[in-house]
């Protein structure tokens, strides 16, 4: 573990992180929108109950929207921190010096993707005390939160380590960007607007009976896993309507795990030219 | 140590490096002279381990390249032709990154660390961002940083470009220094006469081909056989152009007007060239001067590599 985290590029790209104010700004505005967003909502609620009382449903839905917000900040916030790790070194002409060291491919990669995953969990962290307002209402176990925070590390692994991918596959940043948001906006909106189609099409046709199809949709989209994760009941229901018992989270789980390895892959398997014409 | 077989590499159909063999001995300084395009980067590259050849192979002190490359990357302090460095970082902080990137640790880091910026002439620049220095002190730090890891084969692709003339002079005493320490080095350069002082072997390369390797003197002598001869005649030069074309020695004759001259290159030995002349005065030639020009290693250069480009 000591000597993954001895990385010269981790330490280099976080000394540079901390070194720029940009970081800060996108730290500063983070906090600003989930605070703005929980004030917002007890004042609101507090209001229209009209008893100046919060409630714990009140409590639960204000941490889902939390959640939602946070899992939507994340999916926003990784693609443009990772899309440029290493084509950003190519355009400035560091990428050639840096792999005649003799850093391995990996070491590379791994510090390049750790050094944003870090700057994300210092975001997620830093959102705790806002979170803890959820708490001091009651309606939310901490299991849960640490739950969700899993999920939200995995989902920011798998974003983070496509950008890094791509962002080794393409020659131009600005492709990589496009291709990394692209990518997220397909995992989270494609795959919604599909489940609709195949499940409205489904019931459509047969009345009852979901297609197994729909199931798949579901699985791979972080919105609708993130659901389940709140509302555990709603696994129940999914497995009796695509007849897949099992939850959707493991699925998402095997499925983003999968897309995480085959990136990473991919990334320090092409990083260097193949100096072996043979091989 | 380094050793070169057949190396080729090929764009479509172009070759931008055809069947390089050489082999450079361990101490020596190689100097690597070609005109835009001749394929200096790529070689440099290939051995660089940045770009996979088409065919051939390479050994840099008895490694393939091809076949540990990770192990050659630690032979090789490499210096690209164009390079970038990173916004907001120091100039000993980069040092120190690419010293990290070797595996030194923090301590040999900075031993290490001042000693090359003083080599470099870089010491009253250690806290300044990199980003911020002249070309010539990024050059310079480039080439501290291809030393940190001690490489004992330094491969500096144009480190003199873009120097003026005193950093130019600066780094060749660096160059000499090096050289001095039992490194081996590769250097390129489109100046033939900046290489020759300070190499030990030069290669000239032109379009993708090796055209002439060896000693520096040997470059030299291989102009000698074709020497830059003028005539000075005060009479018709249409004759005495007719006069010199049937001679199958001569070739690429020019007139001079303005000097009253006559210029060819001439392939014969002395006693040929003293043929000639004595021909040219029989013949009632009106020669008022036949002497052979000064060349210098430039002209060695564009003679050398004018030839090959039209073949
Ligand atoms: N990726 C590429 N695709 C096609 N042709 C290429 C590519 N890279 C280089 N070449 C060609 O290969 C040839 C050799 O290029 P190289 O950079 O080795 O020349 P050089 O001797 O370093 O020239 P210079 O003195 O200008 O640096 C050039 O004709 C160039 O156009
Ligand atoms: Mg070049």
């Amino acid at each position: 573990m000591k000597e993954l985290l001895a990385n010269p590029v981790l330490v280099k790209e976080i000394k540079l992180r901390f070194r720029n104010m940009k970081s800060f700004t996108g730290l500063f505005f983070y906090l600003l929108i989930m605070g703005i967003f929980v004030f917002g909502f007890i004042n609101l609620t507090s209001s229209i109950s009209g008893s100046g009382f919060f409630r714990p449903e009140e409590s639960f839905m204000l941490f889902s929207m939390l959640s939602y917000i946070q899992l939507g900040l994340i999916l926003f916030i990784t693609p443009g921190l990772t899309a440029g790790s290493v084509s950003s070194e190519r355009e400035k002409q560091t990428l050639n010096i840096l792999l005649t060291t003799a850093q391995s491919s990996f070491q590379i990669i791994f510090g390049k993707l750790l050094s944003s995953i870090a700057f994300l969990l210092l975001l997620l962290v830093s959102g705790l005390p806002i979170y803890s307002m959820v708490f001091l209402y009651g309606g939310v176990s901490p299991s849960q939160i640490a739950i969700i925070f899993l999920f939200y590390f995995l989902t920011l692994l798998v974003i983070g380590g496509l950008g890094v991918m791509y962002s080794t596959l393409t020659r131009r940043t600005i492709v990589s960007m496009i291709v990394t948001y692209g990518t997220m906006i397909f995992l989270t909106a494609v795959t919604g607007f599909f489940l609709i189609l195949s499940v409205s099409l489904s019931s459509a046709a047969m009345g009852t009976g979901v297609s197994p199809l729909s199931y798949f949709w579901a699985s791979i989209n972080p919105a609708v896993v993130l659901l389940t994760l709140l509302e555990p009941g709603f696994n129940d229901e999914v497995g009796q309507m695509t007849g897949i018992p099992l939850p959707l989270w493991v699925s998402y789980t095997i499925f983003y795990m999968l897309i995480f390895v085959g990136s990473i892959w991919l990334s320090v398997s092409k990083l260097r030219v193949n100096m072996n014409k043979y091989r | 140590m380094i050793e070169i077989k057949g190396l080729t590499k090929k764009y479509g159909s172009f070759y931008a490096l055809k069947d390089l063999n050489l082999t450079i001995e361990e101490g020596t300084v190689f100097g690597f002279v070609g005109a835009n395009g001749a394929g200096k980067s790529t070689t440099f590259s290939i051995l660089a381990t940045l770009l996979q050849p088409t065919s051939g192979e390479a050994w840099i002190n008895g490694i393939s390249i091809s076949q540990s490359p990770h192990e050659v990357r630690k032979q090789i302090g490499y210096m690209p032709d164009f390079f970038g460095v990173y916004d907001q970082l120091k100039t000993d902080e980069y040092l120190d990154f690419y010293g990290a990137s070797y595996g030194l640790d923090a301590q040999q880091r900075a031993v290490l660390i001042p000693k090359l910026l003083d080599l470099v002439n870089l010491s009253n620049k250690r806290n300044d961002y990199v980003d911020l220095l002249s070309r010539g002190m990024k050059q310079r730090l480039c080439l501290a940083r291809a030393l940190i890891h001690d490489p004992k084969v330094l491969i500096l692709d144009e480190p003199a470009s873009g120097l003026d003339p005193r950093a130019r002079v600066e780094m060749r005493e660096i160059l000499r220094e090096l050289k001095a320490m039992g490194k081996t080095i590769l250097i390129s350069s489109h100046i033939l006469p900046e290489l020759a002082e300070m190499c030990d072997t030069l290669g000239v390369i032109d379009s993708g081909e090796l055209i002439a390797h060896g000693s520096v003197q040997s470059i030299q002598e291989k102009l000698q056989s074709e020497k830059v001869i003028s005539v000075k005649l005060t009479g018709s030069f249409a004759d005495a152009v007719r006069f010199f074309e049937n001679d199958p020695l001569v070739s690429q004759i020019t007139e001079i007007r303005e000097r009253g001259i006559l210029q060819f290159l001439y392939k014969g030995t002395e006693e040929d060239q003293l043929a000639l002349l004595r021909k040219a005065i029989t013949v009632g030639m009106p020669v008022l001067a036949f002497s052979e020009e000064e060349t210098d290693l430039e002209d060695v250069f564009m003679e050398i590599t004018k030839g090959a480009g039209t073949l």
